[in-house]
């Protein structure tokens, strides 16, 4: 297998470059977003100086082109994650949260009633609670939580009986919080036994591991570019063509129709139908070279690369820093990515990136928008740490050397 | 790192360790306001007894980062005891201290850091304006007790 040459890619990504209080800069937030290589930016630019104008409307040549770029990129994603027609399957948003929107009042309100029943993980973000939260006060779903367990992953002793009578399983793929990949496939196989549906939020997946939609045997896929080194205010939401087809319209106005009149209106097929209005153009060219940028990396080597970053942090917050600090996330490799959480004894992780941030060190500490998971592991607020393809191991270093210094004045 | 000691000064982390007037008093006879920092999950359970125009008790609970929890220990200690008028004037003379400056506040006077006693520590929270709300947070929460008394 082909191994991450993590320097160059630091070297191709501008902001690192950056100082911060005159150290170099160690990210450490990829979770939140990810830094855009140069490729990412340039290509941007590059439409904005040569072929920008409006889609799906002009027919002089840099309309022509404008378009192309458009529908490039959805097929450049849809190849990206395994879709089978990317042309009529890839519906680009604003971003993950939003996908999930589209998907629970599209989707959720043309066949959702009363009493049936959505399930859910007790890891999800709330981008993948909120919009269903929603659906059951507006007309009284059932949600269900699968129970995460002591080692930090779902617990599916009960999943027969949690999928049985439910219309959809909408499940994270790769916690936010813990760095969990929950067996998907598993999952998908038991929903579909019961007769539901299934989504994944791929949000933290999709630009950290091969991804196939097919082999994860989902019918839904919601995630964002810019946590795929693309840019932000551009998200995905990937639905098996003939679910699409059946899906009545999220957004209403313009490009999203076939026709209108003053009584009435036709929408448009999928995927145009779900994507009312001028869209992120510019952003869906950045995508593009972001596909082409991790494809390039390839992303067995990106997987490998964060778990390799993973161990080197687990096995030295315990050789270093003992029983001080508390990781919440899977000990081991097994399933997981590289993302974790941790607690530092006596420190509020909001201090603690504060101090964190002295040593040019960005971490992000708060509840990761994942309330319930933070209930459920009985802490207000942890420090996240998470990799990119551009993470090294002194950033790592410069995060055990805020440690010690937040011990030491903390504690 | 002098901002950092800056804004971390041991009386805060003193407070911090080991919080005055910590934990509820019995509601009723006491008003209980809760108050969140949605951004961090920071949160404040406050209970106070007014009487006679006086906090004459004041407990804080909860959990919160080093700035939000020193700053409700040290609002506890300056308050209890005191007038609901000396209160409302250390609330505003603290939120002044809180403001990063701008054209606007010229008319405003100039904070009196030693009317605040041991609350100037906080003084150097303004540098670092994500961690105002941290602050602010059992300020705010004690403004809501006193508005929801009508004291």
């Amino acid at each position: 297998m082909r191994r991450l040459d993590a320097e160059r890619v630091r070297h191709d990504t501008p902001e690192l470059h950056r100082t911060v209080h005159g150290l170099e800069m160690s990210y450490l937030d990829s979770a939140a977003s990810s830094l855009p290589p140069r490729a990412v930016i340039e290509a941007m630019n590059r439409y904005y100086e040569r072929t920008h104008t409006n889609v799906h409307r002009g027919v002089y040549e840099i309309a022509e082109e404008a378009t192309e770029a458009y529908e490039h990129a959805r097929r450049a994603i849809g190849a990206f994650i395994g879709a089978p027609i990317p042309d009529r399957e890839i519906v680009f948003t604003k971003n993950a949260t939003e996908s999930f929107n589209l998907l629970a009042h599209s989707w959720g309100r043309s066949n959702l009633a009363k009493g049936d029943v959505v399930v859910l993980t007790e890891m999800e973000h709330h981008a993948n609670i909120v919009p269903w939260l929603q659906l059951r006060e507006e007309r009284g779903i059932e949600l269900r939580y699968l129970p995460v367990d002591s080692r930090f992953r779902l617990d599916l002793a009960d999943l027969d009986a949690m999928v049985s009578g439910a219309s959809l399983v909408s499940i994270t793929a790769m916690s936010n919080v813990l760095g969990t990949m929950p067996p998907v496939r598993v999952l998908a196989d038991a929903a579909h036994s019961a007769g539901a549906l299934v989504a994944i939020d791929a949000a933290q997946l999709v630009g950290h591991a091969p991804m196939d939609v097919q082999a994860l045997g989902v019918d839904f896929a919601c995630f964002s570019a810019h946590k795929m080194l693309g840019p932000t205010g551009l998200g995905v939401l990937w639905a098996r063509a003939e679910l699409l087809d059946a899906m009545p319209p999220f957004l209403g106005g313009g490009g999203m129709i076939l026709d209108v009149r003053t009584d009435g209106f036709k929408p448009a097929d999928p995927p145009h139908r779900f994507e009312a209005g001028t869209p992120p153009i510019a952003e869906t060219v950045g995508l593009t070279a972001a596909v082409r940028y991790l494809e390039a990396l390839g992303m067995d080597a990106v997987a490998a690369h964060d778990l390799d970053l993973t161990a080197y942090t687990l096995d030295r917050l315990s050789s270093r820093f003992g029983d001080k600090v508390t990781v919440f996330g899977p000990p081991d490799l097994e399933a997981r990515g590289g993302v974790l959480s941790i607690e530092l004894e006596g420190v509020h992780a909001h201090d603690l990136a504060q101090v964190l941030d002295r040593y040019g060190v960005c971490v992000r500490p708060g509840h990761h928008c994942a309330k319930p998971l933070m209930r459920r592991l009985g802490v207000p607020a942890t420090a996240r740490v998470s990799f990119g393809p551009y993470s090294l191991e002194r950033d790592v270093d410069a995060l055990f050397d805020g440690l010690d210094h937040a011990l030491s004045m903390f504690g | 790192m002098d901002d950092l000691e800056d804004l971390y000064r041991e009386i805060i982390l003193d407070h911090y360790r080991s919080p005055r007037n910590r934990g509820e008093l019995d509601s009723p006879p006491a008003h209980r306001t809760e108050g969140f920092n949605p951004l961090c999950g920071d949160e404040i359970v406050l209970t106070i007894l007014v009487e006679d125009g006086a906090v004459q008790d004041i407990k804080i609970a909860g959990h919160g980062c080093s700035i939000s929890q020193s700053s409700a220990s040290l609002m506890s200690g300056a308050v209890k005891g005191k007038s609901v008028e000396d209160t409302r004037a250390t609330m505003g003379t603290f939120r002044r201290m809180m403001t990063v400056d701008d054209a606007g506040d010229e008319s405003e006077e100039p904070v009196n850091l030693r009317s605040l006693g041991e609350l100037a520590a906080l003084q150097g929270v303004v540098k670092f304006p994500v961690r105002i709300k941290c602050a602010t947070l059992a300020w705010n929460t004690l403004a809501q007790a006193l508005s929801e008394l009508g004291a």
